[in-house]
């Protein structure tokens, strides 16, 4: 372990209160749309009403003709730019041409046909509205298992079956599993389409110099550096004739990974225009354009002996793709097969995926990435095997985990779980709720007809994302730390944090590391051209990569500092504490200030050693991290109305070592909101003809503050080995953890109803119609 | 067609002409160089926008500027005084109430509503009164503590 870990001064641990919030807090703070500029104009895109149509004609002079309207593009101004990439490689993938704008056809509501350019944004608006585009509207497809049924309309003509891919993967002998097996117990688990809904919409704002042919871009993204490569590559631009800033940015939870039309289409149009261009994102257009999460069909059979020793675990998958591979889309059902196995022991696994093309925004990276739709399968599984088993299904649990001295353990689906201890969350969990005296509860309120329901989840997580190897685009992540002259300490990371808190997380471990005040440290973020090439922040990798890079940058940084030190002290080495290299054997020091102003004044230089403090480092993490827990939860259930209410939320969370347990705390009750959200309320709604019904806020089923039950939170602590910091990621772990402990509560408060499975959302409606069932 | 607007915003008069339909959130952000209240929504769902209007906690996404003719406006600009910042600033700082940031602004200027009506809410009342505000990020669970410890700061 760090030492930084041990040391009772540390600020490692602590409670530290966010130094990013004064600027949030005071509305001074930088959104994209906060920008303004001379000259700027403003940009609105018009969007196709049908999810398949034929463009026949496009009009666009009345809206040139209206004053104020700079230009209009279309699809045949941008054909030559693009394609939108797709990162993820399978074999046999078949990936769609995405053009900018539609060319002749467009593929789902809210498809890009053409951009109004006006000095104003209301101009703009009005123009959309001009503009006349003839369609003639083909049949469409919106759900997954209707498009690979024969005689479905083809989302592509050029590929009828509507399968972008099929994926197999196998491990250890399932076969053999499932012959060996007393019981085989089978179910269809859905997860509904989710819309991230980040509550910033996305924003970009470009402003092209024709003197210098270089290009700026502002856009909301989690991913700076790689958006700039991406979008270099689309326009045809010199990667290093763009810069590319991200101010501050309000959520992503991954729907901001990605790469979108419109950061091509502002880019481009501000360099036909020659003025700055700013398009932001109506709360509509968020809802159709940028990637939607989910969207699984699965269908699982889980192989156990009579003792409930679980034995081999089948799953057919159907992923909803939508019409287009947006950056990682059809990656994403790939994570789900390599969690399937939670964090059971058993070596037996065989997937399919089917890739399914729909008329429909496309899927991809939403909080927790496949890996939530994969917990929710075998969390589910578990419980509908212990009730087939009569088997209590915490008991079952214990049996089947991946024992404490197991690890690294390697998994049937070719991981290798870091470290663990999977009994003591739950354990700890179920001691807090006393599960033995709820379980006689439940038996008494049955008895006088009430619905109670005990659920749990035993969640495992990749976290750290993760090895390069396992990534399409480099899994490192980097850091530089800078003293000043002045002494004062600036850290560039190459992560992009957009409400984490990294700049207060990265302080704390600068802090310590140099024995300095962390009032004294500034982390910047977000701006290629200020910051070393980075990957970005998602998959719970900011503080597990991004950290441990700025830890062995430290490192360095240290034994440079420690060479000038000893050379002011004329000793041969020094310690660092207090803000100060001190010479231990004669307690003599000198500040880093006066340190720092040695290193640059250069007057005199240490042996083999360069002016200024300053280091670099580009950390490849040898493995992901794997944090688990359980979370409990208890329901009761209105008999009359369906009505779900949560009595009590335990979750009991193991990210490792924890830096800020204010933060941490923080991750876990918006992850859990988001899972709630998922398990009870959220659904994107399409109808057959592939129009988005819950397509507005006002439609669309958020948690709101009097939805929320109190979150009951706590963590156990076991170091990854993984990183010195022993940091696992919990930026996810809310999420995965909380649905599939909603669901069973419900299903096990209707249990004795025959009821074995809900799948989400648990409308009232559905569990009304469930209990009405039973009664009939 | 244009109308001309006199108001205070954070206790500085303004005058402007305006177009009827110009809503009064691109008002304060197009015209009087606000960034503190956002927009999310356009639908009067999220409460991202909104400020306060002679001291009721208003969406400004669903007001015409020229509805706020005459009227004083308090925007989280104007929240802090001679560089303090207001007792709820400061408890959702320290309770951790914000993760991203956006709905922050909206979300404090309902919480003052809520506080200046009920000094001592209850945890229901609190989530009760921010239920027009969205936080996409928070879980709300910070943001009651943060409400609560304002509350018991100014009651102390």
């Amino acid at each position: 372990m760090a030492t930084t870990t041990t040391k009772p001064e540390t600020l490692f641990g602590k409670k530290i209160r966010r130094r990013e919030d004064p600027r949030l807090l005071t509305g001074t703070a930088t959104y994209v749309d906060d920008i303004k500029m001379p000259g700027m104009h403003h940009a609105c895109v018009v969007r196709s009403p049908h999810a398949a149509a034929r463009i026949k004609s496009l009009n666009v002079k009345p809206a040139l003709a209206r004053p104020g309207v700079a230009a209009v593009f279309t699809g045949a101004d941008v054909k030559d730019l693009g394609p939108i990439p797709c990162g993820a490689s399978l074999p046999g993938l078949r990936t769609p041409h995405h053009h900018i704008l539609a060319q002749d056809r467009v593929y789902l509501v809210g498809h890009p046909v053409a951009v109004v350019v006006a000095t104003d944004r209301y101009i703009a608006a009005d123009a959309v509205d001009l503009i006349e585009v003839d369609y003639e509207v083909l049949p469409a497809v919106s759900d997954p298992e209707k498009a690979l049924a024969p005689g479905a309309p083809a989302v592509h003509p050029q590929w009828p079956d509507n399968t972008a891919f099929t994926f197999h993967q196998e491990g250890g002998d399932i076969t053999g599993a499932f012959a060996q097996a007393d019981v085989v117990v089978k179910q269809r688990i859905t997860s509904q389409r989710l819309i991230p809904t980040s509550m910033e919409t996305r924003g970009v704002v470009a402003d092209w110099h024709a003197g210098d042919k270089s290009l700026t871009l502002w856009s909301s993204t989690q991913i700076p550096h790689l958006l700039r490569t991406l979008l270099a590559g689309i326009l045809g631009m010199p990667e290093n004739h763009l810069r590319v800033i991200t101010p501050e940015v309000g959520g992503g939870f991954g729907s901001k990974l990605n790469v979108y039309a419109e950061e091509a289409l502002m880019a481009f149009v501000s360099m036909r225009i020659g003025k700055p261009v700013k398009w932001v994102e109506s709360r509509r257009e968020n809802f159709l354009c940028t990637i939607h999460g989910r969207g699984h069909v699965d269908y699982f059979e889980l192989a156990a002996r009579r003792d409930g020793t679980m034995l081999g675990l089948r799953l057919k998958l159907i992923q909803d793709l939508g019409a287009y591979h947006q950056l990682l889309t059809p990656a994403i059902p790939t994570l789900s097969v390599l969690m399937m196995p939670g964090l059971y022991k058993f070596k037996n696994i065989s997937a399919d995926i089917v890739g399914v093309f729909t008329n429909c925004t496309p899927t991809d990276a939403y909080r927790g990435a496949g890996r939530p739709e994969a917990t929710h399968g075998i969390e589910r599984m578990v419980d509908i095997l212990a009730a087939e088993l009569k088997m209590d299904p915490a008991e079952l649990r214990r049996k089947n985990f991946v024992g404490k001295d197991e690890f690294p353990f390697q998994t049937a689906t070719g991981l290798a779980y870091d470290s663990g201890n999977y009994a003591l969350p739950l354990d700890t969990a179920l001691a807090e709720i006393d599960y033995p005296a709820l379980r006689r509860e439940q038996q008494q309120a049955r008895a006088s007809g009430k619905l109670m329901g005990i659920g749990l989840s035993t969640y495992g997580e990749i976290c750290a994302i993760g090895p390069s190897p396992a990534t399409p685009a480099g899994g490192w992540e980097s850091a530089t730390v800078k003293i000043e002259p002045s002494g004062k300490i600036t850290v560039m990371t190459g992560a992009s944090p957009h409400g984490q808190g990294e700049e207060t997380t990265f302080a704390q471990i600068v802090a310590d590391e140099l024995g300095v005040d962390i009032d004294d440290v500034v982390v910047l973020h977000g701006d290629t051209a200020v910051v070393q090439y980075g990957i970005g922040t998602f998959g719970s990798r900011g503080t597990a990569i991004g950290g441990t890079a700025l830890y062995y940058a430290l490192q360095e940084l240290k034994g440079k500092v420690k060479k000038f030190g000893a050379m002011l002290l004329e000793c041969d080495d020094v310690a660092l504490a207090g803000g100060k290299c001190v010479d231990e054997r004669t307690g003599k020091s000198v500040p880093f200030a006066q340190v720092a102003a040695a290193s640059y004044r250069a007057m005199k230089l240490p042996p083999n050693t360069q002016p200024g403090l300053v280091a670099t480092y580009f950390w490849e993490p040898p493995n992901f991290t794997f944090p688990f827990g359980a979370h409990v939860v208890i329901t009761d259930v209105d008999r009359e109305t369906g009505q779900v209410s949560i009595r009590r939320y335990v979750a009991v969370d193991d990210c490792g070592k924890i830096i800020n347990p204010l933060i941490v705390a923080g991750q876990v009750h918006g992850g859990v909101a988001q899972g709630l959200g998922q398990a009870l309320w959220e659904q994107a709604v399409y109808d057959e003809n592939g129009q988005l019904l819950s397509g507005e806020l006002t439609d669309y089923a958020l948690p709101r503050a009097h939805m929320m039950p109190w979150i009951e939170s706590s963590h156990t602590e076991t170091p990854s080995p993984v990183n010195p910091l022993g940091v696992k990621g919990v930026g996810e772990a809310g999420t995965i953890g909380c649905s599939p402990a909603v669901v069973n509560s419900v299903v096990d408060a209707l249990s004795h109803l025959g009821v074995r499975h809900i799948d989400m959302p648990l409308t009232p409606e559905k569990v009304w119609k469930l209990i009405q069932g039973a009664r009939a | 067609m244009k109308r001309t607007i006199a108001l205070s915003i954070n206790g500085k008069s303004h005058a402007d002409e305006v177009e009827p339909r110009l809503l009064l959130i691109h008002y304060l952000r197009e015209m009087a160089s606000l960034t503190g209240p956002h927009i999310a929504c356009e639908t009067s769902t999220c409460g991202a926008c909104t400020v306060m209007l002679d001291g009721k906690a208003v969406k400004s996404c669903t007001m015409f500027a020229v509805q706020a003719d005459g009227r004083k406006i308090l925007t989280i600009e104007g929240l802090a005084t001679n560089g303090k910042l207001d007792p709820l600033q400061e408890a959702f700082w320290n309770e951790h109430g914000l993760q991203c940031g956006f709905c922050t602004p909206g979300m404090i200027l309902t919480a003052k509503q809520l506080l200046n009506d009920n000094p001592n809410p209850t945890d229901e009342e609190i989530r009760k009164s921010i239920e027009g505000n969205l936080c996409r990020c928070t879980g709300y669970q910070h943001i009651v503590n943060a409400v609560k410890a304002a509350a018991a700061k100014a009651g102390a």
